[in-house]
């Protein structure tokens, strides 16, 4: 059995959840501060969640294809997106997206706002507020929705053929590789890459609710939740 | 050396419109709920930012619409106890106070003890907020806010959030402490009994604007409008049409009033409380002037005191006019005789409140 789906899966995932990780944070501050066009901007920032990946993947391919401006401009300094390992790269991060920069919204906007005041009026400064009271305070959504972002990014499918394409040792990940045994019979093969998938999709649900049941302990043991 | 608030903030139809000037000293805000006291306090600590106006505190210009002056809140040095106290969850109650004090590094960690120790708090250092009660959550938060070394201290309901057994005990804490210090406190409350045993001046602030600013007896003794009445404690209170220099008709009540004082054009209304009305019973004298037969409408028992609520014979009580009521309240040691021999009441001359609209 070939494992290069198995490592282009796991490099692809990690490498889409880390720009995540700092995009999802920075996207819900940024629009948890906007005073207008919050509606607009989220609803655009959101639509990876909700459009067929296909659709995702499509608009991906039109806007890095080589007849685009960002495509062509690219192409000056022969670099080619396109059906490689970065398009899954990409492709994932759109799609993983949303779930942190929602997860970690909602947090930000739970936090109580007279406590934010109140840190002010002592004279924190914001970068102060941000990183040792809001942080600090959001830490288990942020931690959650890294972890569904990992997810979501591990099983990506749609939006990663369209762009990356099925390049077997290149851009062929592990949900493109169950597909593609599948599809040419190899049953023994697609039952092996199911397996492998479960297993690293329950391991980081299993993780999830244990962070969030720590927490959940943690605040009981503090007298309130 | 002065604090000066001129500010201007529409919030939907509600129009908050303040201009008052506080000299160094304990000054309590009384309002209604919704008046537009804790949104006052939000301006001057630059949480919230007010449409137009000025604040300057002593010679520092905090905010200014026309210069466009809006210093933040860091800058401003106000410190703002909230009724949620909003302390942070995750640090310590040391860290909680050490994370805003303003004393050089080397000096901070004898800072936050000394803190600690003059709020009592001494074994809660490595404690987080949600494991403290009200009361020491609060202290917490005081200890925070002084270690930020403020020039104004703005208490916003402190004492809202507390059980009733524990009102009294803060209450002593908290005046103990803004007696000693110096600088500018504000007090917000609805309570006015809280109010007038904590500061010396008062302010009294109806539907977003300054209805009346004072030393708190003569606020107290002498409210000049309908408003400040009620919000000292005034239950009774009657719109009124002159007769003469001295003599008014009490149009909810029903009587003609003899007063002490000239009836000026701007008089509209007068007032009485509730225990300087004085209850005449059958076989009482009646008085010769001020004296109003009434009817019993209710008796309210309190552990030493009767309340009387009572209405004139000749006004029609009506469910729509809470004003026409008359309220009385009388010490059981004073009115030997029972409710039931009630008669009418006496307004005495020098009781009556004349008041502005």
């Amino acid at each position: 059995m070939n494992f290069s789906p198995l490592i282009i899966s796991i490099k692809v995932s990690v490498i889409a959840t880390i720009i995540t990780f700092f995009l999802g944070i920075i996207g819900a501050r940024v629009v948890v501060k906007m005073k207008r066009g919050k509606g607009l901007v989220d609803g655009i920032i959101t639509l990876p969640m909700i459009l067929p990946p296909t659709v995702v993947g499509f608009f991906l391919l039109l806007l890095f294809g080589k007849n685009s401006p960002l495509g062509r401009l690219l192409m000056n300094f022969d670099i080619s997106i396109v059906f490689t390992w970065v398009a899954a790269v990409i492709a994932s991060t759109v799609v993983s997206f949303p779930l942190m920069y929602r997860t970690v919204r909602g947090a930000f906007e739970d936090v109580d706002s007279d406590m934010i005041a109140a840190a002010r009026t002592l004279g924190l400064s914001e970068t102060r507020i941000f990183w040792k009271i809001i942080v600090p305070n959001v830490f288990p959504s942020i931690m959650a929705g890294t972890i569904l972002a990992f997810a979501r990014a591990l099983g990506e499918f749609g939006a990663t053929i369209m762009i990356a394409g099925n390049i077997p040792g290149r851009t062929q990940t592990m949900a493109v590789a169950v597909y593609t045994a599948v599809q040419s019979g190899n049953r023994e093969l697609a039952y092996k890459w199911v397996a492998i998938i479960c297993t690293i999709s329950f391991a980081s649900m299993f993780l999830m609710n244990y962070i969030t049941s720590r927490h959940v302990k943690k605040n009981v043991k503090r007298g309130g939740l | 050396m002065s604090l000066y608030v001129r500010i201007k903030k529409k919030l939907g139809k509600f129009m908050l419109d303040v201009d008052m000037t506080f000299e160094k000293d304990i000054v309590g805000i009384l309002g209604a709920s919704g008046c537009g006291k804790s949104m006052t306090l939000r301006c001057i600590a630059g949480i919230e930012t007010p449409d137009e106006g000025q604040i300057i505190l002593d010679d520092r210009v905090l905010f200014d619409s026309e210069k466009g002056i809006d210093l933040p809140p860091q800058k401003r040095h106000v410190g703002y106890l909230f009724q949620s106290y909003a302390l942070f969850p995750n640090l310590t109650v040391e860290e909680n106070i050490a994370i805003g004090c303003a004393v050089e590094k080397s000096k901070r960690a004898e800072c936050v003890r000394e803190k600690i120790e003059k709020l009592h708090l001494v074994g809660l250092e490595k404690k987080r907020p949600p494991e403290l009660s009200g009361g020491q959550q609060q202290r917490v938060a005081i200890a925070r806010l002084l270690a930020s070394e403020p020039e104004i201290i703005m208490l916003d309901e402190p004492f809202s959030a507390l059980d009733s057994h524990l009102k009294w005990q803060v209450e002593q804490e908290i005046a103990e402490l803004i007696s000693t210090y110096k600088g500018y406190t504000l007090i917000v409350s609805h309570n006015r009994d809280e109010i007038y045993r904590l500061c010396n001046r008062v302010a009294v602030i109806t539907d977003g604007h300054v209805d009346a600013i004072g030393e708190k007896d003569m606020l107290f003794e002498n409210p000049d409008t309908r408003e400040s009445a009620i919000l000292t404690g005034c239950k009774n209170v009657s719109a009124i049409e002159r007769i003469s220099e001295f003599k008014v008709r009490a149009l909810d009540w029903g009587i003609e009033l003899e007063v002490n004082h000239p009836v000026s054009d701007e008089i509209a209304y007068i007032g009485i409380r509730a225990h300087f009305l004085k209850p005449i019973c059958s076989g009482d004298s009646i008085p010769a002037e001020n004296y109003l037969k009434c009817t019993l409408v209710q008796v309210i028992e309190n552990p030493f005191s009767w309340i009387l609520m009572a209405s004139g014979e000749e006004v029609a009580v009506r469910e729509d006019n809470p004003w026409s009521f008359l309220r009385c309240e009388v010490e059981k040691a004073v009115m030997k005789k029972a409710p039931q021999s009630f008669e009418g009441l006496e307004f005495p001359k020098d009781c009556l409140l004349l008041l502005k609209a």
